[in-house]
């Protein structure tokens, strides 16, 4: 429990999130807007790009995901650019828990921990995306992922409980996953906690579901799952590294903050890397405190990187499909 | 290598085609000025731009001759829609043109390329669409029955926001049918000059539009030659009050608009990140060479250390330096002159006691700089509290209650602008209304747009620009005087 102060009850963590400053809208989209217009050129470009692809989640959550599919993901990981080997490799494939076996077999020696230049494998769990189920069936979900060996698990939260005003429930759920995030040996498994800040709608809300999940024990701050419109955006980016900042502030903790889905461009992405580095600080540009959750930005960076090498641009067919 | 040390990212000028010599915009054409000539130069680099022109008594007789012939002759005789024709014109080639006022504004005023490319150039496009719009609408502004032009207005403008002000000044006059002398400050003239090349290629009129270059002297004589119908000014109270005097009981007509000390009040119920921004926006905008800048931050005394902490944190990713580099945050001072005065204004806050502090930012080897900076704990009856510094420097007083937040933001000679920082609306509206300022910003500041008027209270001058209220100082509906 990392409630500051009052003994937890449903009315202490309402009193303290509903408690907490106002966002104006107008006023946070307009400073996001104005990260974004940073122009980042030469040197520090080429800096970005490779940022980028050290702090990917290379994604695929699809109901036709096949073994195939999976091992391909982890080849593309493993090796962005087969024709620039100095090219980096991404932080972790992000997969469903059913999958972990398939990406850690693929990975061989090259998984390990995303800081140390390994790749890590990163399960879905807790009923992804929806999150409508028992809690019985959740806790099911996440131990039988990290049994699997998944390093990382991204669970989400009960937006349904959140929108009721039932914060005492999400905040309990979040706890009993983080406990089933533990393995054998006593070490657990990171724990990310989306938000799907595109269902919770307003910037006070997902200000309040930040703090809520970083206080019930998340390790990460995650935007969405990618299966909900709008998925990542920069001002909610923005608004939740504001959040860790200031817990960083309070307790000397720094939370990670991954925005997932929606992120396509190389340009976006560097827009959200000047965000975090003006916001939460540069220290935050590594893998344990900020990933980007995506499949096609990783291609659009590739051919970004090859024409900052080669001095032009190629196009689709000369980065791999996946 | 640090990420947020961002590579250069500058702007080329190369798109800038400046002549080595400007001389004045008399009637259409290009004329050599009889004063002495005098450089302008660039604020960051202090390398010179072009020589320029200085109008003497004699240059201020043939622009105001030439301003006259035109309204009677062409001007006040033209339909309302065709004047339209030309300021929509204008209009579009101020856009067509844009990077390249934006380039010259940055090289000229030391503003950064950021703010001259999405501020100043886009609302100059703006203010002249805007009241293209009004030119043949002006029986239907409500400010009563066949308005008529006043005749040759006399224009003299400051530095902080040159081709802005130039707007500001020249789009309302000529939509309510009057031509114009305008000079610009003697420090930025560039855009002004080009400003020219634009009336040319839209094929106004000869005199519709003169500009005259030079310094105080040259504004003297032109808003004191009997030729003129209007003085229109913004820059110092203390240049306002000698036109003031200079134009009582000539029965020209005047629009002032001054200086300020703004308040921008932050409740403890504030949204507080977009407040610590509102405060960035307030007083580091354009390097604080803002009239209506927020100079005094009222804060509440409950949340003044957390606002501090964050106002630090933030301003220390301000980035001074090229004003021409895309991620120029801060600019240069515009001259030796104003950096002298907020150096000096600077060393009185700390003689009196305030605390001081400066973002840490590496200032530039040549040009004028002044690194963002505030002072803490400020009395009321600090020289900081009072005096406008025109410049990157926040004074920071406290306040316990909402009455006491209204009483400290009025207790100023001036009344241009204010801001609150509120989540709760009815607080807003409640202050707002009891506030002594033309402009009260919420949850915002230094926001701007054409259908607004402008202006302020007190020593901040008088009379309104912009909207409707901006075009009724350009129109009588009163007995005409005869002649024209």
């Amino acid at each position: 429990m990392r409630l500051i102060g009052a003994d937890l009850t449903e009315k202490s963590l309402r009193l303290h999130l509903e408690g907490l400053p106002g966002v104006d809208a107008v006023g946070l989209e307009r400073r996001a807007a104005s990260l974004a217009g940073r122009s980042i050129k030469t040197t520090s470009k080429a800096r970005a790009l490779d940022t980028i692809i050290r702090l990917t989640d290379l994604t695929t959550l699809e109901g036709a995901d096949t073994p195939g599919k999976v091992r391909s993901l982890v080849a593309k990981a493993l090796t962005p650019d087969p024709a620039r080997p100095d090219t980096p490799r991404v932080a972790a494939v992000c997969v469903y828990g059913d999958m972990v076996p398939t990406a850690l077999g693929a990975l061989g020696s090259a998984h390990g921990d995303p800081d140390d230049g390994g790749v890590s494998v990163a399960a879905v769990a807790t009923a992804f995306p929806s999150g409508r189920a028992s809690l019985a069936v959740k806790l099911a979900d996440t131990r039988d992922a990290v049994e699997n060996g998944a390093d990382e698990i991204d669970m989400v939260i009960d937006r349904g409980a959140f929108l009721a005003g039932r914060y005492g429930e999400v905040f309990e759920q979040i706890v009993a996953v983080k406990d089933a995030c533990r393995r054998g040996d006593g070490t657990f498994a990171s724990l990310k906690v989306i938000l799907e800040t595109g269902e919770l709608a307003t910037y006070d809300g997902i200000r309040r579901a930040s703090w809520l999940a970083i206080l019930a024990g998340g390790d990460f701050i995650k935007t969405s799952t990618g299966k909900v419109g709008p998925a990542a955006t920069l001002p909610v980016t923005l608004l939740m590294l504001e959040v860790v900042r200031d817990w960083h502030r309070l307790t000397g903790e720094r939370i990670g903050v991954k925005p997932a889905g929606g992120i396509r461009s190389a340009k976006q992405a560097i827009g959200y890397l000047v965000t975090v580095a003006e916001t939460a600080g540069e220290r935050w540009l590594q893998p344990h405190l900020f990933r980007f959750g995506a499949s096609s930005l990783l291609n659009d960076v590739l051919l970004q990187r090859q024409r900052l090498l080669t001095g032009h641009y190629s196009g689709p067919d000369y980065v791999t499909m996946d | 290598m640090s990420f947020l040390e961002y590579a250069p990212a500058p702007e080329s000028t190369a798109i800038l085609h400046l002549r080595d010599e400007y001389g004045l915009f008399i009637d259409g054409a290009w004329t050599e000025g009889r004063g002495a000539t005098f450089p302008t130069i660039s604020p960051a680099t202090e390398k010179r731009i072009a020589t320029i022109s200085s109008a003497d008594a004699t240059d201020v007789d043939r622009a105001v001759a030439a301003a006259r012939r035109a309204y009677e002759k062409t001007w006040s005789r033209m339909p309302g829609g065709d004047r339209g024709k030309y300021l929509f014109r204008i209009a579009r080639l101020l856009q067509e043109r844009a990077r390249e006022f934006a380039v010259a504004e940055s090289l000229d005023n030391g503003k950064p390329i950021k703010e001259s490319r999405d501020v100043d150039i886009p609302l100059v496009a703006a203010w002249f669409f805007y009241y293209a719009g009004w030119a043949d609408k002006l029986d239907y502004a409500g400010l009563g029955a066949a308005p008529r032009a006043l005749g040759v207005a006399a224009q003299v403008i400051p530095w902080n926001f040159p081709l802005l002000m130039l707007a500001w000044k020249i789009a309302p006059a000529l939509a309510a049918g009057n031509t114009v002398v305008l000079k610009p400050a003697e420090t930025t003239p560039l855009t002004a000059l080009l400003f020219a090349e634009v009336v040319q290629q839209a094929d106004l009129p000869p005199g519709v539009v003169n500009i005259l270059t030079g310094a105080g002297d040259t504004g003297q004589a032109l808003v004191e030659h009997p030729g003129v119908d209007k003085v229109a000014f913004t820059g110092s109270t203390a240049v306002g009050r000698q036109i003031a005097r200079a134009v009582a009981g000539t029965g020209k007509k005047v629009t002032l608009e001054l200086g300020g000390k703004a308040a921008n009040i932050v409740f403890d119920d504030a949204p507080i990140d977009e407040a610590v921004e509102g405060i960035v926006d307030g007083i580091f905008f354009n390097q604080g060479h803002v009239c209506c800048a927020g100079s005094r931050l009222l804060v509440q005394e409950n949340v003044h250390d957390e606002v501090v902490e964050r106002l630090k944190t933030r301003m220390a990713t301000l980035r001074l330096g090229d004003p021409l580099d895309k991620n120029t945050d801060i600019g240069a001072i515009n001259s030796a002159e104003q950096l002298e005065r907020i150096r000096a204004l600077s060393a009185a806050g700390e003689e009196e006691g305030a605390e001081r502090w400066s973002a840490p930012c590496v200032i530039p080897d040549t040009g004028f700089w002044f690194a963002p900076t505030i002072f803490d704990n400020v009395s009321t009856s600090s020289r900081i509290a009072r005096e406008e510094i025109f410049g990157p420097v926040l004074s920071i007083l406290t306040f316990r209650t909402p009455g006491e937040a209204i009483a400290k933001a009025n207790n100023t000679p001036y009344g241009l602008s204010a801001g609150i920082w509120s989540d709760k609306g009815a607080k807003i509206l409640a202050v707002a209304d009891r506030l002594r300022a033309g402009v009260v910003w919420a949850n915002a500041f230094n926001r701007f747009d054409p259908a607004s008027p402008f202006g302020g209270y007190k020593e901040s001058g008088y009379g309104r620009e912009g909207g409707r209220h901006g075009l009724g100082a350009y129109l009588t509906t009163g007995p005409s005087k005869g002649g024209a």
